[in-house]
């Protein structure tokens, strides 16, 4: 029976692998995923806590299942205006790396 | 109709004229001097009917605003003695001044702007006369201040007639200040701003006469600036550069008695309070006297008599605190308001016949040019000059100076050698225009003015010798001869007059340029040098070290330097911008890392 505290370590551990791929990879697309890694870290440790957070009626607290469901929908949205502004991009600039997109600067 | 709404609709019928004018005067020369002269003289019959009837009763009031028993500002007309004698006078002069500035300013540019000024100023007028309370009368107060600078500014593409304008304008603010706070302190120490109350809650301030000494004071302050005394007197001769007709309505007739006016609708407040009436009466006395000294040296005869309405302003304003009644400076106001706008349209009609010249050296022998206006010239002279027996003036300067001469002696003689100045100055005007020999070309081609300006002169000239006849002042006042007068006043007085004439006869009968040179009275004994002084030294300095704190102060420490401050900020800031999305999500990733420490760490 594995406790809250492994379902943290793995959530942590997903949410490190998408930080790191977000700061260290140069693709834009992969930095995306790394993006899309972390949220979903957060929404497993987040079922997580409703799981091993029961009232005193023996249920699990469902409000952090409905906050996962939310970010859920929002990610997907997301992911499709990501994806749509990284295929203007990529028109515009012909790459997908970042550090050529460095026109903001002083 | 009857005497309580007759009273409103003399009031407002010369605004509504001044509206309907603004608006479409600009189309119809004839309909702005039609319906500016209608009002008028609708005002005028009815204050006349008015005048013969009985006093109303007062009507009930109706409150502008009302904060309970804190403050209630009523507005209601006073229907009384002094108000109905008031609406009778300016009523009367403004009809046939009206009708006489459709002669004069037959040519000039803004003539539907001119109306529309002078039935503004009507308006406001009345409403001082009418004026039940003390805040009423400062609007109106405010409103005739108005309609002075839009009038003597009419000219406003002139530099001297805009900058007169404004200087009438800024001197009255520092009298009416005076006039507010003086205001302030009655409503303070009585919670009522009512005349007719006031006077019967004199009383209250047996405590603390002091108070009420520095209160009449600060309301008299009003009084020297609208009334142009001493030492707010310097706005009346500049204010010359309006229109003729302006100067003899506004700055002759009636404008500038409204300050006397005041004084005299609280009279029996003033007269609680003695030490106030002492300060009065030496104000009034020294300006009679010393502008009538600045009269005898001018050269501009308008100026000339811009200086004499000063000096019989003074006349009033002493005789408000000599007499022991308000009758005695109001008797002058009345007969004065005649025989001063008679000059000044005379002034006006010569000024129109000499082609806008209106230095006396350039004028002479316009005996035989203008007869007409010769003829009226003199009746005014001998009026203001107070000629014996036959004038409005000698009745009603007389008794101002019996009263003076018995309360106080020193002032009591100073007017009396005034009025022999009066003469003087009077008559050196009259004789150097009208006589001697022609000294410029104008004065050659010289020609009477049309009949529109001369009927008005006739009609003024009746009032201006007859006004003071015993028969009407015993119909229009209750004066009484002060006792103890001494016996030489009126045998004094006929020898100032005739040695006023007689000094001018010799000096002025006919000479090509002034034989006597004053310097002192020419450059009005330097009072205005000395104001111009003031506000470049003392204002224009206090001017610089604002500009100066201003500059280095407000501009550099307290706009220059923030904003220099968040600009570097931002420069220096501006180093992080690399550009590497990367490098930004570095930075966010260790802030919130160093907030998760500071968090827990805590």
């Amino acid at each position: 029976m594995p406790t809250l505290a492994n379902y943290l370590i793995v959530s942590g551990l997903l949410f490190s692998i998408g930080m790191a791929g977000v700061l260290l990879r140069r693709n834009i697309l992969i930095i995306f995923m790394g993006l899309e890694l972390m949220l979903n870290a957060a929404n497993l440790s987040l079922v997580a806590f409703s799981r091993f957070n029961l009232g005193q009626d023996g249920m699990p607290g469902y409000n952090a299942q409905v906050f996962v469901f939310f970010i859920i929908t929002v990610a997907a949205a997301e992911v499709a205006v990501g994806l749509a502004i990284i295929v203007a991009l990529y028109r515009a600039k012909q790459t997908t790396h970042v550090e050529d997109l460095d026109t903001l600067k002083f | 109709m009857n005497t309580l709404t007759v009273p409103w609709i003399i009031l407002f019928t010369p605004l509504a004229a001044a509206a309907v004018i603004l608006f479409v005067g600009r189309f119809s020369k004839p309909l702005s001097a039609g319906l500016a002269i209608g009002s008028a003289g609708l005002g005028c019959i009815l204050s006349w009917w008015l005048f013969a009837q009985p006093d109303p009763g007062a009507a009930p009031p109706w409150y502008w605003m009302d904060f309970g028993d804190l403050l209630q500002v009523p507005i209601g007309l006073t229907v009384d003695h002094l108000s109905k004698v008031m609406l009778v006078v300016v009523t009367t002069i403004a009809t046939i001044v009206f009708t006489y500035s459709v002669g004069y300013m037959k040519t000039e540019e803004g003539y539907w702007r001119y109306f529309a000024g002078l039935s503004l100023f009507l308006f406001s007028m009345l409403g001082i006369v009418l004026a039940d309370n003390f805040l009423m009368m400062f609007i109106f107060w405010e409103l005739v201040g108005l309609s002075s600078y839009i009038l003597i500014g009419h000219y406003f593409k002139k530099d001297s007639a805009a900058d007169a304008s404004k200087q009438a304008f800024i001197v009255n603010r520092v009298g009416d200040f005076g006039f507010l706070l003086g205001i302030l302190f009655l409503w303070a120490a009585t919670g009522t701003l009512m005349f007719g109350e006031l006077v019967g809650r004199v009383g209250d301030f047996v405590l603390n006469p002091i108070y009420l000494t520095v209160a009449c004071i600060l309301i008299f302050c009003g009084t020297v600036g609208k009334s142009a005394q001493m030492p707010l007197h310097v706005w009346l001769p500049n204010s010359m550069e309006g229109p003729t007709p302006v100067s003899s309505l506004l700055h002759a007739a009636t404008m500038v008695a409204a300050g006397v006016y005041m004084l005299a609708r609280i009279f029996p407040i003033l007269e609680a309070a003695p030490h106030a009436l002492d300060v009065i009466a030496w104000v009034g006395g020294i300006t009679c006297f010393a502008a009538a000294l600045m009269a005898t040296q001018q050269d501009d005869i308008k100026r000339i008599l811009a200086y004499s309405t000063i000096s019989q302003l003074g006349y009033m304003v002493m005789g408000v605190a000599s007499a022991p009644t308000a009758d005695v400076p109001m008797f002058h106001l009345f007969t004065h308001a005649f025989f001063k706008c008679l000059l000044f349209l005379c002034a006006g009609s010569v000024i129109v016949g000499m082609h806008h010249e209106q230095n006396i050296w350039k004028m002479g022998a316009l005996k035989n040019k203008m007869p007409f206006t010769f003829l009226a010239t003199v009746a005014g002279a001998l009026a203001l000059s107070g000629c014996p027996w036959i004038t409005s003036g000698y009745y009603s300067k007389d008794l101002i100076i019996a009263w003076a001469v018995v309360e106080h002696p020193f002032l009591g003689w100073l007017s009396v050698a005034t009025a022999g100045l009066t003469a003087f100055y009077t008559f050196r005007l009259v004789f150097v225009v009208f006589l001697g020999k022609p000294r410029d070309e104008h004065a050659k081609h010289a020609h009477e003015s049309p009949l529109v300006m001369l009927v008005p002169l006739g009609l003024l000239a009746i009032p201006a010798i007859i006004a003071g006849f015993p028969f009407i002042e015993n119909i229009f006042f209750h004066t009484t001869e002060p006792q103890h007068v001494p016996h030489l006043l009126h045998p004094i007085l006929y020898a100032m007059f005739f040695g006023g004439v007689a000094g001018a006869w010799l000096l002025y009968r006919d000479v090509a340029k002034d034989p006597v040179r004053i310097p002192l009275f020419a450059n009005r004994l330097y009072i205005d040098d000395f104001y111009s002084w003031i506000v470049k030294n003392i204002q224009g300095g206090g001017a610089g070290v604002l500009s100066w704190a201003d500059r280095w102060v407000v501009d550099l420490f307290i706009v220059q330097v923030p904003s220099k401050l968040a600009w570097a900020c931002g420069f220096v800031l501006r180093f992080l911008q690399i550009g590497n999305i990367q490098a930004y999500a570095f930075f966010f990733g260790a802030g919130v890392v160093g907030l998760l420490y500071l968090l827990i760490s805590r």
